[in-house]
């Protein structure tokens, strides 16, 4: 994180002192693109919020540690499409349900689900690519989450073939 | 008054008076958008600044050509190297990738981009990989990214020919 914003500093710097004029503008463009889409980002938050309020750890627990895989798999990607959460909690909460015994499978269609597909970033998504687009674009990596959890599961000797 | 606003304003009245009354629930729900709040308070508006600065900087005959419709395969392996340094996650790759698009890069790289920048970000698949042992990130990163950069293609061949476009702001 400090070092993000140290580049970002010295950046500005060298910007400003090569050409005050172009930084003054490239700040006005930050600015402009902020304020638009701030209110999407609020949204969001709210929404963020909400949502992990009414599923807590305790349930993603629960759900996901039920006794038949596939149903778990099912379950952990539309647990993981629905919420969003920084990597800090997720994996550390991946972290607990592999030493409960939860497949690898449950838990990469959880971590791939809740990093690919974001029905939470909607708003801001929808923002740059339209609704349709941005229907697609998750439809197509949610199916590409299950695949990923399939092979894991194939790979960790869960699913026999 | 727009209906976003007063949605707003709704959720400010309940927070308000959730923390009056020592509501719990609400309490839970104020300290989660707090939570949540504060790590992007942190993150995007950096973000926008060095959005800003490749704006005037960059020219776009650069991006055009290692990145537009005529640039070669290392295209994609430029997007998912940017996609690799990129922090916090769907929400700082979707202004990234409008504003490289409207530089000339191509849709299937920009796809590649934003589907990249979900799954391989350095520091977070790091911290995947120690608690979920390396063998479970290395596979999830060989079998996801394949798929995305073909879907990207595959995506960015059918919206380039109806001449879709990432809007910029």
């Amino acid at each position: 994180m400090q070092f993000l914003y140290l580049s970002t500093l010295i950046l500005l710097v060298v910007s400003f002192l090569t050409n005050k004029k172009k930084t003054q503008k490239a700040i006005k463009i930050a600015y402009k693109k902020f304020t638009k889409i701030l209110p999407a980002f609020l949204t969001m938050l709210i929404f963020i919020s909400i949502v992990l309020f009414l599923v807590p750890q305790e349930l993603i627990l629960k759900v996901l540690g039920g006794s038949n895989k596939y149903l778990g798999t099912f379950f952990a990607s539309v647990l993981g499409s629905l919420t969003l959460m920084p990597g800090f909690i997720a994996f550390p909460l991946a972290g607990i349900l592999r030493q409960q015994g939860i497949p690898y499978m449950v838990l990469s269609a959880f971590t791939s689900t809740l990093m690919l597909v974001g029905i939470l970033t909607f708003p801001i998504e929808k923002k740059f690519l339209g609704s349709k687009v941005t229907i697609i674009r998750n439809a197509i990596f949610f199916v590409i989450s299950l695949i990923v959890s399939v092979v894991i599961g194939i790979l960790f000797g869960e699913i026999g073939i | 008054m727009k209906i976003r606003n007063i949605l707003y304003l709704i959720f400010l009245i309940f927070l308000v008076t959730s923390y009056l009354f020592h509501w719990e629930s609400g309490e839970k729900i104020t300290a989660n958008f707090i939570t949540f709040a504060l790590s992007m308070i942190k993150i995007v508006p950096v973000v926008f600044i060095l959005i800003g600065l490749f704006e005037v900087w960059v020219k776009r005959e650069i991006i055009e050509k290692h990145l537009g419709e005529d640039s070669s395969w290392l295209a994609f392996l430029w997007a998912i190297l940017l996609s690799g340094t990129t922090i916090g996650g769907l929400y700082v790759a979707f202004p990234i990738a409008a504003v490289l698009h409207s530089k000339g890069a191509k849709l299937s790289v920009v796809f590649t981009y934003v589907g990249a920048s979900a799954v391989c970000r350095i520091p977070m698949a790091v911290f995947e990989a120690t608690f979920l042992g390396i063998k479970f990130t290395i596979i999830r990163l060989l079998v996801s990214l394949p798929l995305i950069i073909l879907s990207s293609v595959i995506m960015g061949k059918i919206l380039t020919k109806q001449k879709f476009v990432i809007k910029g702001e």
